[in-house]
């Protein structure tokens, strides 16, 4: 695998504004809605669409074979050791930042609408603004400390953002579950970059891509990959680390669509993309990278069967769709898993939004139990759901099908690029296909639940604002045609292959053909599975669905109750951990170390009490044993 | 301006420093205006104490303006003769080490001095013994002879005896009594074992006596087991003050019982003082003990940070929570030192200061409370983010700060160490790594119990949020934790010169001087075969030089070159 | 007369002095019982000098008269002082600065 950075032209260009757009931003809407509320979503939103047009101009200001680069200033340098505070734009990060400006700034807009009547809406935006800022330098970043910063910030913004309604303890705790878990990953982040650090002396991309390929043994690659992916769990919920997502779902819902759905949590699969050079050389890690996506694609897609909060079901969506972009990524079809990255990003953003308009209109009620009929008040809410369901489900001509369809086939090449997964690539892409029918099962589930029937709530549900209609409505456009936009007018193979290895570009046959249409029209039959018998069992047959729950009595209640994940991860390492500190405290520190010096003091004490009772006070017995002693000392002297 | 310049370059500016603030001290209570108890004289007493330290601060920073970086021996000395029949000088100077520990304490104590109106009663003696505190821990920083440097440092122990010990909570006579015993009990070895060098100096010099630091680590030629054991003496007595698990017990007790000046001036300045004792002689002075001992004091700094960590989890007492994140953030910098190479030990001396700042905020955050509430039991606050904002804002802040989140100087300092010691101690590295994790669950746990959820508007509905004059404490040490996260060259830049050729300099010798092995003709052969810390350390300082010459393509500033 | 008789004479009275201090607790006889003790090293002085032949022993012996006297004066004050104090001159009774 040639490396990508050899034969690019370096320009100079000042990207550094694109990041500070949004941290000013943040800060200006913090004061400003101080005194005036409503302008803080305003100046957020524009902060952010301002960083959007930073990004566009610099989106055309790239060519074929360049990266642009901004130095800044040096951060840290200690010894021959030096980091830059350094930014680069390449075609990867091109498009990583299109999505996250562009949903951002929808999210953003779609926000003013969604929290006009919080109290804390300017913290809110200031937040938001301050998650676009860090999200940007993860993407930004020209070296592995930068995208770390990014790396943590997100973080940080999202377990305030998660914990944002804090008077609720339970969702303050969810903030703190999100990070904690986040940290986890991100020790082993800072022990994959200490061992590059000690390796090759420098955490720079476009550095490392010319000097591993040549100087890394398997071995070395496959612990710093699979330390770095452990990291990536962490971030972008995979199995391990995957329990802190759907408990983030306490935050707000635009935070979880562009926060825990289309940004921050595909972290981890553009840190891939962008380290593939890494990778390539540590097929052992590539293979786990494929085991833990696919289990976690199918463990999640089961869990979203039985959920009925409409979030949650969303979540588990999410960390199943995750899953499948590490299938790409661990199958070396870095571009594919960037592809699905984005049109998820259109679709699932869209869907989130499209369920915070529901809990809108029902006035915070998040089970769809007590939802129903929606479509009749809130049309335009339940045609982009409709939309975004279709693309989710993969099928043609939406979006999510032409991410889907690559990825399945890059599992079933899989064996040849990269022999450590040659008796597994088929096997993963019937996995994969699997968990792609249940991911149009139970995303439908949740759309007929939610939009057809008749209303079984109490409240009076409502068409949302504007401010939210509009973001919808665009993102389901790009739900709609981005697939086909970026498949065919862009074809974002041919775009990324300026910056990442995509293997061969096909220009084959036109999408207009007649075979096409039928070819993908046949592809498309998880989708049409999942979707029709969805649309079956929560339409024409509703005791069905009830039955079947019954018949698998305790496998239900394993799913609904998220395998009881959480319950062991509680029992395993979280009790008894605090038991060790408490143990630590109490045993160690108080018992035995403060122990053993209070009981040299005591000793002390003690022997002084003994020694006390000699000293009389009567005159008699110290002559006494001044006699003794002087009487002791003459015999010592005369025995010598 | 000739005249004035020639002025300057004779002015005894280290002095000056360093007895400032004990005139002030003493003016103090020769002022007959400063003896009353009434709120007017104690806002006198205040304010002249503010100018005395704020003086201190501004000639520290004229010392800054005087220093010259790339020299790497102590710089601005004066040295005269104080009892010449034991070679005893009076020796001040100031070095790339130093430098920083000396300007974070003359930043740390006017705002000491501003959070003081907690102090109800006998403000002016709290004051006084401030000062002589500040006089006490200058002289340790800025002293290059061993026998002022122990004056100094015995010297520092009765004002913070008193400030406990008067001014203390409720078991402050036993916290305060724990303190000065742990302490005086290293201290004795350390003087027992200074002897045992001068006298071993005198011997090998034809019965010439010096103290001072640098003629002693030139010349004084020791032998392995010497080494140990005089090492082991004095990492005793700078481990009981880091504090090192497991003499740790007494810092607890000692912050739980201080008054929150206390606490600040513990955390931030004097526990540096164990760390720096380990840089300015243990290692100097005995460097093939230090070698020796390095894979069990990098041991004990990682159970400590570990060790630290679980135990803060536990606690139910906000203060003595911080106290214990002490003894974990103190861990990293004792690791980062004795990994000895040039990013751990400058990460380690970066993450001195960070520590000072960012816990020493964190004490000024609690005492902010227990002003109001007269309690520090977590359990007792609850949901104050909607009540006190500001309060809940500069928390949020300094809690990142104290678990090393990116663009804050905990970050610099933490990462700098890990990625340094990882190269020496990968395995003992990639324990303190869990640290990290651990650091977050205590801190957020912390933050979520006291900041978040429902108030209790029984206990807490009365509480006001922080006063102009308490964000005037806060507001430099907000700004430092931006300052030294987002830019931290200057300050590494003032040290690394002076870590870069110290570190050359102990480790040459860790292997050379009094070798117990013949030394084979080949220096790199027995560096191989002898094993250990020493060895490795000087095959680490060596792969260094190696580094340099070979273009590895590092930065992106050279991209240009190697395309 | 032989050294050895004078040095007897000289034991017997420390011995009595010794035991008088040891067992009596009227200040005056324990007092005396100390002037007893120095008289009797006093004789021993005395008599090794002479036993010597050099009078080095007997300077010794004016030293021990003029601490001897000082003592007994500074003694009685004292005795005088806690006699006022305490109506007695017990010396099992002045104990005061017992732990």
């Amino acid at each position: 695998m040639e490396s990508m950075g050899s034969h690019r032209e370096i320009v100079d260009a000042s990207l550094a504004i694109i990041p500070l757009c949004p941290l000013v931003g943040a800060m200006v809407a913090y004061i400003v809605g101080q005194k005036q509320k409503d302008l803080a979503g305003w100046i957020a939103t524009a902060a952010s669409t301002l960083a959007f047009l930073f990004v566009v101009k610099n989106f055309f200001a790239l060519g074929t074979n360049q990266v642009l680069l901004d130095k800044s200033f040096v951060w840290l340098s200690v010894g021959n050791f030096s980091i830059d505070f350094a930014f680069q734009f390449d075609h990867l990060t091109a498009v990583m930042c299109l999505v996250v400006t562009g949903i951002g700034s929808l999210i953003h807009l779609y926000s003013v609408g969604y929290m006009a009547h919080d109290e804390s809406r300017p913290r809110f935006f200031a937040y938001l603004n301050l998650f676009l800022f860090s999200m940007l330098l993860l993407v930004l970043g020209a070296n592995l400390l930068v995208l770390f910063v990014g790396w943590e910030g997100v973080g940080l913004c999202s377990y305030l953002l998660i914990g944002f309604w804090h008077k609720n303890i339970a969702f303050a705790g969810a903030g703190r579950k999100a990070f904690v878990v986040n940290r986890i990953g991100d020790a082993a982040f800072l022990l994959a970059m200490f061992l590059i650090i000690m390796n090759y002396g420098s955490l720079d991309f476009m550095a490392l891509s010319r000097v591993m390929p040549g100087e890394t043994s398997e071995g070395l690659a496959t612990l710093i990959s699979v330390l770095l992916f452990i990291g990536a769990t962490g971030k972008s919920a995979q199995i391990p680390l995957f329990v802190w997502l759907p408990d983030a779902m306490a935050g707000p819902t635009p935070v979880s669509a562009l926060i825990h759905a289309a940004t921050m949590v595909t972290a981890g699969v553009y840190l891939m993309a962008r380290l593939n050079f890494l990778f390539e050389m540590a097929p052992l890690a590539m293979l786990v990278v494929c085991m833990v996506a696919g289990l976690t694609a199918l463990v999640a897609a089961t869990i979203a069967l039985v959920q009925n909060d409409i979030k949650k079901v969303l979540a588990y969506s999410t960390v199943s769709q995750l899953g499948f972009m590490f299938l790409a990524a661990g199958a070396g079809a870095y571009w594919v898993a960037i592809f699905h990255l984005v049109t998820h990003a259109f679709f699932k953003a869209c869907l989130f939004l499209g369920s915070g308009s529901v809990i809108h209109a029902c006035h915070h009620e998040q089970d769809m139990r007590h939802m129903g009929g929606l479509q009749r008040v809130m049309p335009f809410t339940a045609a982009t759901y409709w939309i975004s369901t279709l693309a989710i489900a993969g099928i043609f001509p939406f979006a999510g099908y032409f991410s889907k369809h690559h990825i399945l086939s890059a599992l079933e090449h899989a064996g040849a690029h990269n022999p450590q997964l040659f008796p597994w690539g088929v096997p993963l892409s019937y996995i994969a296909t699997f968990a792609a029918i249940l991911t149009a099962f139970y995303v439908t589930r949740s759309a007929a639940m939610t939009f057809l029937g008749s209303y079984r709530g109490h409240a009076h549900p409502h068409e949302s604002p504007w401010q939210m209609v509009v973001p919808l409505v665009v993102l389901a456009g790009l739900a709609l045609v981005g697939g086909v936009f970026l498949e065919g007018a862009l074809s974002l193979q041919h775009y990324l292959g300026h910056a990442i290895p995509v293997g061969d570009v096909h220009h084959g046959e036109s999408m207009a053909s007649f075979s096409f249409l039928l070819n993908a029209l046949l592809h498309s039959w998880p989708g049409f599975l999942g979707v029709g018998l969805a649309l079956f069992l929560y339409t024409q047959a509703k005791e069905i669905p009830g039955k079947i729950a019954r018949a698998f009595g305790p496998f239900t209640q394993v799913l609904a109750n998220k395998y009881y994940v959480d319950e062991l991860y509680g029992a395993i390492i979280v009790r008894p951990l605090e038991g060790m500190a408490r143990f630590l405290w109490k045993g160690a520190d108080q018992a035995v170390i403060d122990g053993s010096v209070n009981g040299t003091a005591a000793v002390v004490e003690i022997s002084g009490e003994l020694i006390r009772t000699t000293s009389t006070g009567q005159l008699r017995h110290y002559g006494f044993f001044m006699f003794v002693g002087t009487l002791f000392i003459i015999f010592f002297y005369m025995a010598l | 301006m000739e005249n004035t310049s020639y002025f300057l370059g004779i002015f005894p500016l280290l002095t000056t420093m360093v007895f400032l603030p004990l005139v002030g001290a003493i003016l103090l209570y020769l002022i007959p205006g400063f003896s009353g108890q009434d709120e007017h004289t104690r806002s006198r007493v205040t304010w002249f104490t503010l100018g005395v330290s704020g003086l201190t601060f501004i000639v520290s920073i004229a010392c800054l303006n005087r220093f010259d970086p790339s020299v790497v021996t102590a710089q601005l000395v004066e040295r005269t003769p104080w009892i010449e029949r034991f070679g005893v000088q009076y020796y001040l100077g100031v070095d790339g080490i130093s430098i920083l520990l000396v300007l974070l304490t003359t930043f740390l104590m006017p705002i000491i001095v501003l959070a003081s109106h907690s102090v109800k009663t006998n403000l002016r003696g709290y004051l006084f013994h401030m000062l002589v505190l500040e006089c006490a821990m200058l002289g340790t920083l800025l002293a290059f002879d061993a026998f002022l440097f122990y004056v100094f440092w015995e010297f520092m122990l009765f004002p913070m005896y008193f400030i406990i010990g008067i001014w203390g909570g409720k078991r402050r006579i036993y916290a305060t009594l724990k303190f000065v015993l742990y302490t005086v009990v290293g201290s004795l070895l350390m003087l027992v074992g200074l002897f045992y060098v001068v006298w071993a100096y005198a011997a090998q010099n034809g019965g010439e006596i010096t103290f001072s630091l640098y003629e002693l680590s030139r010349s004084v030629d020791l032998s392995l087991s010497e080494q140990i054991w005089l090492f082991a003496g004095f990492a005793l007595a700078f481990g009981i003050k880091v504090p090192l698990f497991p003499f740790h017990t007494w810092l607890p007790d000692a912050h739980v019982e201080a008054p929150t000046g206390g606490s600040v001036v513990l955390a931030g300045v004097l526990l540096k003082m164990g760390l720096y004792g380990y840089i300015r002689y243990a290692y100097p002075l005995f460097p093939q003990g230090a070698a020796y001992f390095a894979p069990v004091l990098a041991t004990l700094a990682v159970i400590g940070i570990v060790y630290g960590a679980l135990v803060a989890w536990a606690q139910e007492d906000i203060k003595k929570l911080v106290a214990y994140s002490s003894v974990s953030h103190l861990g990293y910098c004792v690791l980062g030192f004795v990994a000895f190479n040039a990013l751990s030990t400058t990460g380690s001396l970066y993450q001195m200061l960070n520590h000072g700042i960012s816990t020493g905020a964190l004490f000024l955050l609690v005492g902010v409370l227990y002003d109001r509430r007269h309690t520090r039991e977590i359990s007792e606050y609850g949901g104050l983010a909607s009540k006190v904002p500001v309060f809940a804002f500069l928390f949020l802040v300094f809690t990142l700060s104290s678990i090393a989140l990116p663009l804050t100087n905990g970050f610099i300092g933490e990462f700098l160490i890990l990625a340094g010691s990882f190269q020496e101690f990968p395995v003992l590295t990639a324990f303190a790594v869990t640290g990290v994790v651990l650091g977050a669950v205590y801190m957020l746990t912390l933050y979520m119990k006291t900041m978040f959820g429902e108030l209790n508007e029984e206990k807490n509905g009365s509480l006001t949020d922080v006063t102009p004059r308490e964000i005037v404490t806060f507001a430099p040490l907000f700004v430092l934790v931006f300052v030294m996260g987002i830019y931290p060259q200057p300050f590494l830049r003032l040290m690394e010169p002076t870590v870069h050729q110290y570190i050359e300099d102990v480790s040459r010798k860790m292997v050379k001087v009094g070798s117990p092995i013949e030394e084979p003709a080949d220096g790199t052969s027995y560096a191989q075969k002898s094993g250990g810390n020493a060895a490795r350390a000087q095959l680490a300082f060596e792969s260094f030089n190696v580094e340099r010459v070979k273009p590895v393509a590092n930065s992106p500033l050279n991209f240009e070159e190697n395309l | 007369m032989s050294t050895s008789s004078y040095l007897t004479i000289s034991i017997i009275l420390f011995s009595i002095g010794t035991i008088g201090f040891v067992v009596r607790r009227n200040a005056i006889v324990v007092f005396m019982c100390v002037e007893l003790m120095l008289n009797a090293v006093n004789l021993a002085f005395v008599a090794f000098a002479r036993h010597h032949g050099s009078l080095e022993g007997e300077a010794a012996v004016f030293f021990v008269m003029v601490v001897a006297a000082a003592e007994a004066a500074v003694g009685l004050a004292i005795i005088i002082a806690v006699f006022r104090n305490h109506r007695s001159i017990e010396t099992s009774d002045a104990d005061h600065l017992r732990l």
